[in-house]
């Protein structure tokens, strides 16, 4: 079949949805870390489970984790989630796989999936969806097990920054954009920042970007009330 | 008009990349006879990161906050604490109801305070500056401000994610229109558009700007967003998060080249643009920060005509 027609654009949201379709299939090996835990393509059959593999409690375990995450049981696997989500094209497991396979007790799967940190965190998941799951936070949960038990995308960009900023502000109170841009562009892409460098001085040229840490005043009170979270 | 001056939380990107977005908020704020008192020894608020390693964590940072707030105003009336940055707004808002609502939650966050010789007696309230410009100062006491209208200037409001998800705390989830009538109130003519509320991909960039995590994945999301509002004519976008903005802004020559189709929107901040109106002199609103920006000429626009391109550099 050889279709040489270009699509007519519709309208303005023509590139969107024609990107869903190829330039964001083509994304979604992207994201896959260089080093990290690569998946390797297995037939359908070995992927299957028994049910004596499966961790039944999964989905109790991150309901726990939640505000209102036992209403993860109440899923009706609409898909809404899914489909508003913007980067599920992005995702190896979207938003509605995720809780299907967690309720079925995938847990291995789901932990060592990229879409707890591909997603952005905005919510349009939990407003939408039509049996109050909160999803966002699910995802949020997701990522607590997975950084517990080491089970993240290694040298995938989101868990290292998560990690790089929350020590940045556990130390000095505030962020620096400019030095943990850095910090992180060191330790996963540093090719990457000689592509950046242009927006970069043009940034500091403006007087957006500087190397002046901020920091707050009373550092060893955040600390001793983030320890007495701890306990 | 309320002579009355708020504590300010600005967020870690209103120091940094978003810096045109403090200066044109403190200048719009005092000129409308309302001020903004920057907390002092304010903490970051966690962001969408510390949820990610410890929630109760990311709520004790906001609590601090919350706190501090309140020391500073000490008494029996409500404090209301502006916090800029949309996500900073979530953090805190977020905090703000798990210290509300007793449990467990509230009182390990009530401990965590104690331990630093603050309380948390439930006067702060968080509100976005937004809220405050159109529901306090009110848009009738904005509109006779203006010494500059802005003679019917296409701008296409970009409310973003975090504003108005997951609280809806004084507009519209789905279609939220304060901005839209704060710009009308300057002269300028909103742009409908549907993708008001649609994640421009910035958070990809969280922590530090000018990192591209899913470089891929951004553009494409924010491509969506730029040509969206360019084809239904908009001159001008404007925002209130220091992400949205700056992921907007500055990528577009890259999205040109990407994409192939040209995009050159100005993207600034909804303060920017009412410290214009309001005849605030541009080196006070961070104009010359913005990476592209102008505003069209007086004389009409004829419709239909191309905008010639100026380039990116200022105008």
């Amino acid at each position: 079949m050889s279709v040489a027609v270009r699509a007519p654009e519709r309208d303005a949201i023509a590139p969107l949805e024609a990107a869903g379709s190829t330039a964001l299939a083509r994304e979604r090996v992207v994201p896959a870390p260089r080093g990290g835990p690569r998946k390797r393509w297995r037939p359908v059959t070995d992927q299957s489970k028994f049910e004596a593999q499966l961790d039944l409690g999964f989905a109790d375990e991150i309901a726990a984790e939640v505000q209102g995450g036992e209403r993860l049981h109440s899923c009706i696997q609409c898909g809404t989630c899914s489909s508003v989500c913007p980067l599920s094209a992005y995702m190896d497991l979207t938003p509605r796989r995720l809780i299907a396979m967690s309720r079925a007790g995938a847990r291995d799967e789901v932990l060592h999936s990229f879409s707890p940190w591909v997603c952005t965190s905005c919510y349009a998941c939990t407003v939408e969806c039509p049996k109050r799951v909160p999803i966002t936070e699910i995802m949020h949960a997701l990522r607590r097990i997975s950084m517990r038990e080491v089970t993240y995308p290694r040298r995938f960009v989101t868990p290292v920054m998560t990690q790089t900023f929350v020590d940045t502000i556990r130390r000095r109170g505030r962020s620096t954009e400019s030095w943990i841009s850095l910090k992180l562009y060191l330790k996963t892409r540093p090719s990457e920042l000689l592509r950046n460098a242009f927006v970069g001085s043009r940034l500091v040229l403006r007087g957006r970007l500087s190397l002046r840490r901020e920091s707050i005043r009373r550092r060893e009170d955040l600390r001793t009330m983030l320890e007495a979270m701890e306990r | 008009m309320t002579p009355n001056r708020y504590p300010y939380y600005p967020g870690c990107s209103a120091k940094g990349v978003g810096r045109a977005y403090e200066e044109s908020l403190l200048a719009v704020f005092e000129r409308l006879g309302a001020g903004l008192d920057e907390l002092d020894d304010w903490n970051c608020c966690g962001a969408t990161a510390w949820p990610s390693v410890d929630d109760e964590q990311a709520l004790a940072l906001s609590a601090r906050n919350l706190a501090l707030s309140e020391e500073r105003a000490p008494g029996a009336d409500p404090v209301d604490l502006v916090a800029a940055c949309s996500g900073c707004y979530r953090a805190l808002v977020k905090s703000e109801q798990a210290l509300a609502e007793p449990g467990p939650t509230s009182t390990r966050l009530g401990g965590a305070l104690a331990s630093i010789g603050l309380t948390y007696e439930g006067r702060a309230r968080v509100r976005h500056p937004l809220d405050i410009l159109v529901n306090e100062i009110g848009l009738d006491a904005i509109r006779d401000a203006v010494v500059r209208p802005l003679d019917g200037l296409r701008v296409a409001s970009y409310y973003g994610c975090l504003l108005v998800r997951p609280f809806a705390s004084f507009d519209d989830q789905w279609n939220p229109t304060s901005m839209d009538r704060l710009v009308s109130a300057l002269g300028a003519e909103p742009v409908e558009w549907p993708l008001k509320t649609r994640c421009c991909g910035g958070s990809c960039y969280c922590g530090g700007p000018v990192i591209g995590v899913m470089p891929e994945a951004t553009m494409q999301l924010s491509y969506a967003l730029l040509r969206e509002a360019t084809e239904r004519g908009a001159e001008m976008m404007v925002t209130v998060c220091p992400l949205c903005q700056f992921n907007l802004e500055g990528f577009q020559g890259r999205m040109t080249r990407r994409f192939g189709h040209p995009l050159d929107l100005p993207v600034a901040f909804v303060s920017q643009l009412v410290g214009v109106a309001l005849g605030i002199d541009e080196g006070r609103l961070g104009i010359r920060r913005l990476l592209r920006w102008r505003l069209p000429d007086r004389e009409p626009i004829a419709v239909g005509a191309t905008a010639p391109a100026q380039g990116d550099r200022d105008a």
